[in-house]
Order: structure tokens, then C-alpha cells, then sequence
């Protein structure tokens, strides 16, 4: 009960959030479309960067095609929208219009997430099935694939782009999914399945050895995360009423692994921190922005050379602050097999 | 039946390329264990060394010992780019976990593609042409004198690489190192040593694909080398990750089914055709085609 109130002030703090900063609440009162939206993107980012963490800061597996999976989620609840809009909005008439769009937004993340979810699904099972590095290689060659069969589909634009989205996503939605996601990720990481998760982690062959099913636990943890991304980029589309296969290439992928480097694999609030944190930096530097991914990326060797756990390691936030300090145990790194 | 050959010549030509770096990646993960992300971008960088050499070396003869001048230079860059890699970003987390050596890897390419960028310019380049071109023609199947050279000049390089490996000292250091790291040290190898020479070799082969597929396909460009270095990775797992004949099998057989597929079907799914192999030899034969399936121990 006290969860469910919480949830109702958090969406009613939001959606007014979004009134006041829009300038509908308070006349006179509103912040610059520019600020507004860099802060949107950043809660884009911080769903990318904390569904991330869940495959690869806690389960200790590698996948750096995220963008992949935010441009399935993308494109395929803006297929959703475009197409079958107008029914959707039909089917629910009964309601008020702002309603029947949140419907229809929902609805069609709902899809976008499902489609990302099945691509993770035929990624994952044969990549995961096996040790080592290969979901990291299997994720970029996926990643880029995907980029190019979009672009050869000429239902959603192809290589113009995707256009005429409406604008159903808005800095209150993109926040609220980017509350459930921490949601879901933390309670995930904490309940029984989470700690097959770490204990997959740790060290594979100790958690198989004590009973864990770690293909099937590794599979699930990168389809949830897969879904997620879709959700995140089905918020993106909506939000900029335009996608183009451009934003989804593998640099995409590497700004979301660079934000949960710099953040902490294997934190959650390291990763809201990260993707912050990069967001800041971003526009931070707009003028120097050749340099960025230059200074990015001697920045990720840096930060592996000198502290690999990243700024908070395994670490909370709030496991900083004196009293409610948790009492991390203390596990060597795997070593080098 | 002409059609076939003339395609066979040209997935063998593309393949000779695909094999070449894909012996960088499974040299280095033989002895590292480590998918060395930054491959591909030492590949691009052997074009652009290739690129700047040929055209300081002035000349506009196309002539035989220009072309082995430039590739040489090409070759001698990158192996010591290979080597300050490994000394200054591999070298310092070796023994930390596998993720961390991953991620640096990542990070090592993405440095060089931003920096390539940055020191190149975006926009390709268009590689000039090195030796003289005559095409021949063997029963209706044209053979151009860059494809012929292609294929000679890998073949020539792996012959050599495979009798370093087999017939000297050093070679059976490295296969020693391969074998066994900790093994290897406790016998007196210079692990470290062995270690950078492998980087060496496996970055010269790399420039040496560079200026092959300049002369090939004369436009180059900063991120050439993702998508080559990606379907060089999926040839030496094809041919089993760590197996040198199999790194070659594996890339002669990544490029004839990619020129076939591109001939017999559609252009649209080129890049998509070494990911599918990929998702298959993972599902059926994870070892490889060369490799022996090995069981992970504590």
C-alpha cells in the first residue's frame, strides 16, 4: 500500500514537473526547449545505461549492441503509431484524447519492447550458451545488421529516416519509465534470481557448480535488458518524432558502455551517475566536440588501467553515506583464466 | 560454370584479405585469450600509412619495388603501433579481470577510429594505384593483376608466418606461451617479450591486408576497419579462435561465400552473411572448424 501511494505522488510529481517546467503551470515561469530537452535525453540515457548495467555490470556478461535494440524498440512502436494509430485511439473512444495518447504510447512501447525482447532472445541463446567473449562480438555484428536491414526497409523510411511520428513522449513519460527501470533492475538485482546473476558474475563455474542455470539465468537477464532498450528507444522516437538509422550506430552503443564504465559496473546509481555525468560532459564540450569521443575513449582506458570498477565499483550511492552503510563482501576479481 | 569460377577468383581474392587479419585475432587471443577489438583499426591504419607512403614516394610510374617499399613501410608502422598498443594499454591490465581487458580493448579501438578521424579527416580517401594493372583472361574467368597479387602476396606471407611459427626458436616460444602462459614463464621464456613479437606479426599482416585491398578497392576511410576486423573475428572463430591454419580456412571461406552470396543473390545482405555464419558455428560447432573443443577447469 505505502509502494502503490508512493508510485501515485511520483507519476503526480512528474506530470506537474513537466507542466511547471513547459510554462503551463506557473504563467512566466518555464525553462528553455533546449534545456528541457537535453534533460529528457538524459532520462533516455539513464533507462540505456541502467538496463546495461543489468547484463553487464551484474551478470558479468558483455554486450555492446545496445543500440541495436533501442532501434528495434524505436522503430517498431513508430510503425506501431504511424499505422495503426488512428485504430488504436478508436478502440479506446471512450476516453478523453490526452488518455486515448497515453494508450496509444503505451501500447505501442509495449510492442516496441516485446519485438527488442524476441531479438535479444535469438541473440542471446547461442551467444550465452558458451564461455567467453562471444556476446560481445555477436552484439556489434548484430547491431550493425540490424542498422542495415532497417535502412533497406522502405516502410519506415529507409534511408530517409522515419518521419511523422507524433509527439506522445514527454519529459514526465520518459522520467516515469526511467523510475521503473531502476525499480525493476534493483529489485531484480536483490531478489534470489539477482544473486544467480552475481554469482554468474563472481565465477561461472562455481555458480554452476552450486546449482544455477546459467544459460537460462544469463538468457533472461539479456532479454530484460533487451526490452528495456526497446522501451528507451520507443520513448526516443516519441519523443523526437523522428528517428533516422543514424542514431543507433555502434557509437551509440560504446556512449552507453562509456556511461556505465565511468559510472560503476555493477551499481545502479553509477549508472544514473555515468549517464549524467556523459550527458554533462556532452553538451559541456558542444565546442570541442571532435575531440569527445577521442577524450571518451582515453578516458574508458584510463579509467580500466587505474580504477577498472569504474567511479562507485559494485557499490551504491547511498552505501557512501555513514549510517546505512552496507557491508559489501569482499571478493577478489576473477582472475584471468 | 564461368560465372562460378570468376566469382570463386573473387571470394578467394576478398578472403586472402579476411585471412590475413584474422591471423592477428587468433594469435593474439592464443596467447592473451583477448578478442582484440583494436585489430580492425590497425588494418585501417596499414591503408593510411599505405596511402601517405606511396604518395610521398613520388613516382606517378606505377612500379614494383614502389608498391613493396610501401608495403614494408606499412608493415614495419604497424607492427610497432601493435606493439605500443599491447605495451601501454593491454600490458597494464593483463592480470585483471577478462571484462577489464575487454573494455580496454574497446576503448583502444575507439581511440584510434576518433583520433583517425581527427588526423585523417572523415571523408575516404582514394588509395593511388601501385603497380602496373593488366588483366588476364584463363577460359572466359578475367583475373586482374591486383587480385592475382592479393592472393600471391597473403599466401606468401602466411607460408612465412607459418614457418616462423613451426621452425624457430621464437616461434616455439609462442606456441609455448600459447600453450601455456605461467608454463611458459617457469621455462625461462620471456613472456612479455613473446607477447609484443606476436602483436608485431600480427599488426604487420594487418597493414600488409591494408595496402592489398587499397590496391583492390582504392577508397579508404577511418571506420573501414570495424566492419573488415568484424568479419575477420567471425573467420578465426569459423576456423576455430587461436588455430593459425584455421584462421586461414576460415577467411578464404568468409569471403567466397560473401562474393557468392552478393553474385547469386542480393548485395542487400553482403554484411549480413559473416554474422549469420557466426550464430551458426556458435550453435553447431562453437570449437570451430580446426579447433578441439576444450573444457573450461577451475
Amino acid at each position: 500500500m505505502k509502494g502503490f501511494v508512493l508510485a501515485i505522488v511520483f507519476v503526480a510529481v512528474l506530470f506537474l514537473g513537466n507542466s511547471l517546467l513547459t510554462g503551463g503551470l506557473v504563467p512566466g515561469f518555464s525553462v528553455s526547449p533546449y534545456f528541457l530537452q537535453v534533460v529528457s535525453l538524459a532520462g533516455i540515457n539513464i533507462i540505456l545505461a541502467v538496463s546495461l548495467n543489468l547484463i553487464n555490470g551484474f551478470t558479468g556478461q558483455f554486450s555492446i549492441g545496445h543500440a541495436g535494440f533501442m532501434a528495434i524498440g524505436a522503430y517498431v512502436s513508430a510503425y506501431v503509431t504511424a499505422t495503426f494509430g488512428d485504430r488504436i485511439r478508436e478502440g479506446v473512444g471512450m476516453l478523453p484524447p490526452a488518455f486515448q495518447n497515453s494508450v496509444l504510447l503505451l501500447v505501442a512501447l509495449a510492442i516496441g519492447a516485446a519485438c527488442a525482447a524476441i531479438a535479444g532472445f535469438l541473440v542471446g541463446v547461442p551467444s550465452l550458451r558458451l564461455r567467453g567473449d562471444y556476446l560481445a562480438i555477436v552484439t556489434l555484428g548484430f547491431g550493425e545488421i540490424i542498422r542495415v536491414f532497417i535502412l533497406n526497409i522502405d516502410a519506415v523510411g529507409g534511408a530517409r529516416g522515419f518521419s511523422g511520428i507524433p509527439r506522445l513522449a514527454n519529459f514526465a513519460w520518459i522520467y516515469l519509465f526511467a523510475g521503473a527501470t531502476i525499480l525493476v533492475v534493483s529489485r531484480i538485482v536483490r531478489s534470489s534470481f539477482g544473486r544467480t546473476l552475481v554469482a554468474i558474475r563472481e565465477d561461472e563455474i562455481a555458480a554452476e557448480a552450486m546449482g544455477v542455470n546459467t544459460t537460462r539465468s544469463k538468457v533472461i537477464s539479456f532479454v530484460v535488458s533487451s526490452a528495456m532498450a526497446g522501451v528507451a528507444g520507443g520513448l526516443f522516437a516519441h519523443y523526437l518524432m523522428y528517428v533516422h538509422t543514424n542514431s543507433f550506430t555502434f557509437i551509440k552503443s560504446f556512449e552507453i558502455i562509456i556511461m556505465i564504465v565511468i559510472g560503476g559496473l555493477g551499481s545502479i546509481t553509477g549508472s544514473v551517475l555515468g549517464a549524467v555525468l556523459y550527458i554533462v560532459l556532452t553538451e559541456g564540450l558542444r565546442q570541442f566536440a571532435q575531440y569527445r569521443m577521442v577524450l571518451f575513449s582515453l578516458l574508458l582506458i584510463v579509467i580500466m588501467i587505474v580504477r577498472p570498477g569504474g567511479i562507485l565499483g559494485h557499490r551504491e550511492l547511498w552505501s557512501f553515506l555513514g549510517r546505512r552503510r552496507r557491508v559489501e563482501p569482499r571478493i577478489p576479481p576473477a582472475a584471468a583464466a | 560454370m564461368t560465372t562460378f569460377l570468376q566469382q570463386l577468383v573473387n571470394g578467394l581474392s576478398l578472403g586472402s584479405i579476411y585471412a590475413l587479419i584474422a591471423l592477428g585475432y587468433t594469435m593474439v587471443y592464443g596467447v592473451l585469450r583477448l578478442i582484440n577489438f583494436a585489430h580492425g583499426d590497425v588494418y585501417m591504419l596499414g591503408a593510411y600509412v599505405g596511402y601517405y607512403l606511396s604518395r610521398k614516394l613520388k613516382g606517378d610510374e606505377p612500379s614494383l619495388p614502389r608498391a613493396l617499399l610501401v608495403m614494408l613501410g606499412a608493415m614495419i608502422t604497424c607492427a610497432l603501433i601493435g606493439v605500443v598498443i599491447e605495451r601501454f594499454a593491454y600490458r597494464p591490465v593483463r592480470r585483471a579481470a577478462r571484462l577489464t581487458l575487454l573494455i580496454t580493448a574497446i576503448g583502444v579501438s575507439l581511440f584510434i577510429e576518433n583520433a583517425a578521424q581527427l588526423v585523417f579527416g572523415p571523408d575516404p580517401k582514394f588509395f593511388p594505384s601501385l603497380a602496373p594493372r593488366t588483366d588476364f583472361r584463363v577460359g572466359g574467368v578475367r583475373l586482374t593483376s591486383e587480385q592475382l597479387t592479393v592472393i600471391a602476396v597473403s599466401f606468401l606471407l602466411m607460408l612465412l608466418l607459418r614457418f616462423f611459427i613451426l621452425k624457430t626458436r621464437t616461434g616455439k616460444a609462442m606456441r609455448a606461451v600459447s600453450f601455456n602462459l605461467d608454463a611458459a614463464k617457469l621455462m625461462g621464456i620471456s613472456t612479455d617479450k613473446i607477447i609484443a613479437i606476436t602483436f608485431a606479426l600480427g599488426s604487420a599482416l594487418a597493414a600488409a591486408a591494408g595496402v592489398l585491398i587499397g590496391m583492390q578497392i582504392p577508397k579508404i576511410d577511418p571506420l573501414m576497419g570495424i566492419l573488415y576486423g568484424l568479419k575477420a573475428f567471425v573467420a578465426a572463430v569459423l576456423g576455430g579462435i587461436g588455430n593459425v591454419p584455421g584462421a586461414v580456412i576460415g577467411g578464404l571461406l568468409i569471403g567466397t561465400s560473401e562474393v557468392m552470396v552478393v553474385g547469386y543473390l542480393s548485395s542487400t545482405f553482403r554484411d549480413a552473411i559473416a554474422f549469420g555464419i557466426l550464430i551458426l558455428v556458435l550453435l553447431l560447432r562453437p570449437q570451430g572448424i580446426l579447433g578441439r573443443a576444450q573444457k573450461e577447469k577451475v
